[in-house]
């Protein structure tokens, strides 16, 4: 399902299945785009933010084109639990691979793959500065 | 031949791109096919322009010559000027019938009975548009056919297109003598400016495609909906939010394509308004402020910016309205009365 905002319109509750992951993506060229993700966070159950919740930023191949800091992007991961990919859509090689990683996570997030589950991306997200 | 038509055709020429150097010079009319056929066009241009001038030479060229073929390529690259809107208006007699003679008559006479020193040119094309050509001079000096004034009427309308060259001092006089061979009583420039003398056309004539409140079928081109070609497992959460966008759109800017302009100028002379407590200006005084737009291809730009996700849709009136209200120069002032908003004064 692909949507600008959240939340997500309400009209249409009865098609929805059931959401396994939730991919922000974020365009590092705009400013707006990481206000709109910011805004739609709010709208996130917390149940969500236990592994299944990931942040895309796109367009890093344009360096001279960026709007974001990247270390805000990295702070809001850290602050939500959730890990942060980049990726550059223009190129073929990587956005392939993107989303090979993005469908492994689905699968383990949907609980296809036995013995690992969507709790397993929060304990991978801690540091070793972490107690 | 005077030098200085030898020098002024030789630079028209070397104004005109190598490729279109031939055709330009047919269009004009002025050498003959042998004559033509005598030029070697794969040589730089300073060598072509050279034989030009040797040839006008051979056939008397004088300033009127010259001045067609100044027309001829300010015709074809009307788009390096910037055109300004006037309007004209009858006292309101009969449509008098056109008669192209009288005009150029009447037209030449006024300018001349204030001044002698002025080079009148004329070109007619096939859309009715007649080019006028003025190069101005003053009563010691010759006129200066570097800088001219072109003026685009149609005669079966009551508009004329005018460049104006640096010497804004001669407008008036052109005016008058515009409204005296057309039968007109009075002229006015309208607010609208652009580089795209045939934009400015489609909006005055309403020559672009308009949204009319009647009834109109399902958009077929379907440009901004996403395709439906696209994977079925993708499912689009906002669809009926993305069609409500693309029919308000429609309803404002109509399907085909936006005339072409460059700007959009708002003058404006509005109390600044803010959080009373912030008390950023000690004065009560209109907060004096210029906003500009500007674009390749400003209107198409605007129709862009909620498909695209930048504004919101429907867009503030004041942008919408510039081909309906055929200016792109405002000015807003402040609107006393029942509405505190400001208005756009006519």
């Amino acid at each position: 399902h692909l949507a600008t905002s959240l939340p997500l319109p309400s009209e249409r509750d009865h098609f929805r299945p059931r959401i396994d992951l939730i991919v922000f993506m974020i365009d590092i060229k705009s400013k707006y785009s990481l206000k709109n993700v910011e805004a739609s966070l709010a709208h996130v159950d917390a149940s969500f933010f236990l592994g299944k919740v990931c942040f895309l930023v796109t367009g890093v191949g344009r360096v001279n084109a960026c709007s974001i800091d990247t270390n805000a992007v990295c702070k809001l991961g850290e602050t939500y639990c959730s890990p942060v990919l980049f990726c550059e859509l223009e190129l073929e090689g990587i956005r392939v691979a993107t989303a090979q990683r993005l469908l492994r996570m689905l699968q383990i997030c949907a609980g296809h793959i036995p013995g690992v589950s969507a709790l397993s991306f929060v304990s991978l997200m801690r540091t070793s500065d972490d107690d | 031949m005077d030098e200085t038509v030898a020098e002024y055709i030789r630079r028209t020429v070397l104004k005109m791109p190598r490729d279109e150097i031939k055709t330009m010079l047919e269009k004009w009319g002025f050498l003959s096919e042998a004559q033509l056929q005598t030029l070697n066009f794969h040589q730089i241009k300073d060598n072509i322009s050279q034989e030009v001038v040797q040839l006008c030479e051979e056939n008397s060229a004088d300033i009127k010559q010259a001045a067609v073929l100044d027309i001829i390529y300010n015709h074809i690259y009307q788009n390096k000027r910037m055109w300004s809107v006037y309007q004209m208006k009858k006292s309101g007699e009969e449509l008098d019938y056109f008669d192209i003679t009288d005009f150029k008559k009447k037209f030449k006479r006024r300018l001349r009975s204030a001044l002698k020193n002025v080079t009148i040119t004329f070109k007619e094309y096939e859309d009715n548009a007649i080019w006028i050509r003025v190069a101005w001079g003053t009563p010691y000096k010759k006129p200066n056919q570097y800088k001219p004034s072109y003026v685009v009427y149609h005669s079966q309308t009551p508009y004329a297109f005018i460049s104006a060259s640096m010497l804004k001092s001669n407008l008036p006089l052109l005016c008058q003598a515009l409204i005296v061979a057309s039968n007109y009583h009075d002229i006015r420039e309208m607010e609208l400016r652009s580089h795209s003398l045939n934009s400015l056309k489609d909006i005055v004539f309403k020559r672009y495609s308009q949204n009319f409140q009647t009834y109109y079928p399902k958009p077929l081109q379907g440009g901004n909906v996403e395709p439906e070609s696209a994977d079925i497992r993708i499912v689009q959460e906002n669809r009926s939010e993305k069609e409500r966008i693309h029919r308000l759109n429609w309803e404002v800017f109509g399907g085909g394509p936006q005339p072409k302009l460059e700007f959009a100028q708002y003058k404006l002379e509005t109390m600044f308004k803010s959080d009373p407590k912030m008390g950023v200006l000690d004065k009560k005084e209109p907060f004096r402020c210029l906003v500009k737009f500007s674009s390749p291809h400003l209107l198409e730009s605007l129709k862009s910016l909620a498909p695209a996700g930048m504004a919101d849709a429907p867009l503030s009136p004041l942008l919408t309205c510039i081909p309906h209200k055929a200016r792109n120069y405002f000015k807003i002032r402040e609107k006393k009365g029942l509405f505190p908003e400001s208005f756009v004064s006519p």
